[in-house]
């Protein structure tokens, strides 16, 4: 039995540099892989919908007629589903995570497509 | 004799952040008894099955624990895998026994800190959780989450590890080693420490087996069971063997989880040394039909899922058995006998998991 094994890791801790960084002066690098937000390139998809169908949370809506994707950011889980289901690959994840926010109406992120071209 | 009283203990109590209710049933400051209610936070996951199909409910099933997430979709996804007669290629399962050993690793560190938090050790609990941290960043750069990979999927794996990054795994491993064999010392060495876990909530060999403890409170008192043993995914390939304490005290039960770093951090360089080049995934057809059960080792023992598929995209009947419920039994009867201020502590030797129990 040792009295005070702790001791020299303490002193490493006293004169060592810290091992937190100053959030939020200092902010966080995320890696390549990181998995964030959902994101939409609006213009490559046609609407099908099949990642609101696959969505284990059901927090993407889309319609096709209204030409809308919807997605409900606090309902999102981030798993990644969509993305690989998509079959335009129009979506993606991004490197950095939803921003807190205090009106819980701008959970809900929109976008809409141009409206379908018509056949002349 | 003393007059009795009984306290209760939970379901929120500073020293666990689990629901888990007992009332104690007290003499003076002697433990004569306990009852346990548990149900605070069920979610019916179970129910959910019928819902989502076997694909989604894999990202469902991961979130049943924060702790040990990857290993219940490895446990998820091989059952549908065994029920659907799916061979995954080589390289996944080496890929799926990294993450394990990855997840086991952290899951102790973990533990470790609360463990001692719970007696008191403030500054030790934060050097565990640092370390801890350089753990959460190797699962972070690999499968993009720190906490729930999502990477798991019926027929393999998303995401491939390349082989730089395996190898600053293992760079990285030495740094967790180093930073951890001073900070493990402690707990085994420390005078006041060892005042605190020797001898208490003694659990005897015939006890754990009679009660069905599982994991490091069963191999703490001596039974050498480890589910990685039946040699599911990559790990009938490596060399180790289950690791074992006499005692069956606190103690011990620390010495195991402390041991199984150490060998968790060996396993993973065996994973790398050995991992084959090729595929991750298989493609899967079809939908499963017929039933499984499949026993794997989690951080915390021996977790069970049952898996019953009638032919179409949803299950029948999905069932999990957790460590936590199988250690609350050994857990009753640790109780009796000790004073009440080691009732956290003793609470805390079977890493409970309620969250995961209720699902």
């Amino acid at each position: 039995m040792a009295f005070n094994v702790i001791g020299k890791t303490i002193m490493k801790s006293l004169f060592g540099k810290p091992a937190t960084a100053m959030y939020p002066i200092i902010k966080n690098e995320f890696y390549p892989n990181t998995r964030g937000n959902i994101e939409n390139a609006i213009e490559q998809c046609n609407f099908c919908g099949l990642c609101s169908r696959r969505c284990p949370t059901g927090a993407i809506e889309v319609s096709k007629p209204k030409r809308k994707w919807e997605i409900d950011r606090t309902r999102c889980i981030v798993c990644n589903f969509c993305v690989h289901v998509c079959a335009k690959k129009s979506l993606s994840t991004q490197r950095h995570y939803t921003a807190p926010m205090t009106d819980k109406a701008k959970r809900i992120y929109t976008l809409y497509g141009e409206a379908e071209k018509k056949d002349a | 004799m003393g007059e009795r009283t009984i306290i209760p203990f939970g379901p929120q109590h500073p020293v666990l952040p689990e629901p888990l209710h007992l009332d104690l049933i007290l003499e003076d400051e002697k433990v004569v008894g306990a009852v346990p209610s548990i149900g605070f936070v069920h979610r019916g996951l179970e129910k959910l099955v019928e819902k989502r199909d076997y694909h989604e409910m894999m990202y469902v099933i991961e979130r049943v624990c924060g702790i040990c997430s990857f290993i219940h979709g490895q446990g998820y996804v091989q059952t549908i895998e065994e029920i659907m007669k799916i061979e995954i290629p080589d390289r996944a399962k080496y890929l799926r026994t990294i993450w394990a050993e990855l997840s086991r690793t952290h899951s102790h560190l973990l533990w470790l800190g609360l463990m001692a938090d719970a007696y008191g050790f403030e500054s030790l609990f934060m050097h565990c959780w640092r370390v801890r941290e350089r753990i959460l960043d190797i699962f972070e750069e690999t499968t993009g989450g720190r906490v729930i990979f999502s990477v798991c999927k019926v027929g393999g794996l998303w995401k491939d590890i390349d082989n730089d990054t395996l190898k600053r795994i293992i760079s990285e491993l030495k740094i967790i080693e180093d930073e951890l064999k001073p900070l493990t010392d402690v707990f085994i060495k420390d005078f006041s420490v060892q005042k605190r876990t020797r001898g208490i909530g003694v659990l005897t060999y015939q006890e754990a087996i009679d009660l069905g403890a599982a994991g490091p409170t069963l191999r703490g008192s001596g039974v050498a069971l480890d589910m990685r043993k039946l040699g599911y995914a990559a790990y009938g390939e490596l060399d180790f063997e289950p690791i074992v304490e006499k005692d069956g005290d606190c103690y011990a039960r620390t010495l195991v989880r402390i041991r199984e770093i150490y060998q968790s951090l060996d396993l993973i360089r065996q994973c790398i040394s050995k991992i084959p080049d090729g595929e991750i995934e298989v493609k899967v057809r079809g939908n499963p039909n017929g039933e499984y059960l499949s026993r794997i080792e989690q951080a915390r023992g021996q977790v069970i899922y049952y898996a019953k598929a009638n032919g179409t995209k949803y299950l029948d009947r999905f069932r999990v058995r957790t460590p936590t419920f199988a250690n609350i039994a050994p857990l009753l009867k640790m109780l009796p006998g000790s004073e009440l201020a080691d009732v956290p502590l003793l609470a805390l030797t079977i890493d409970p998991c309620i969250s995961c129990t209720e699902r």
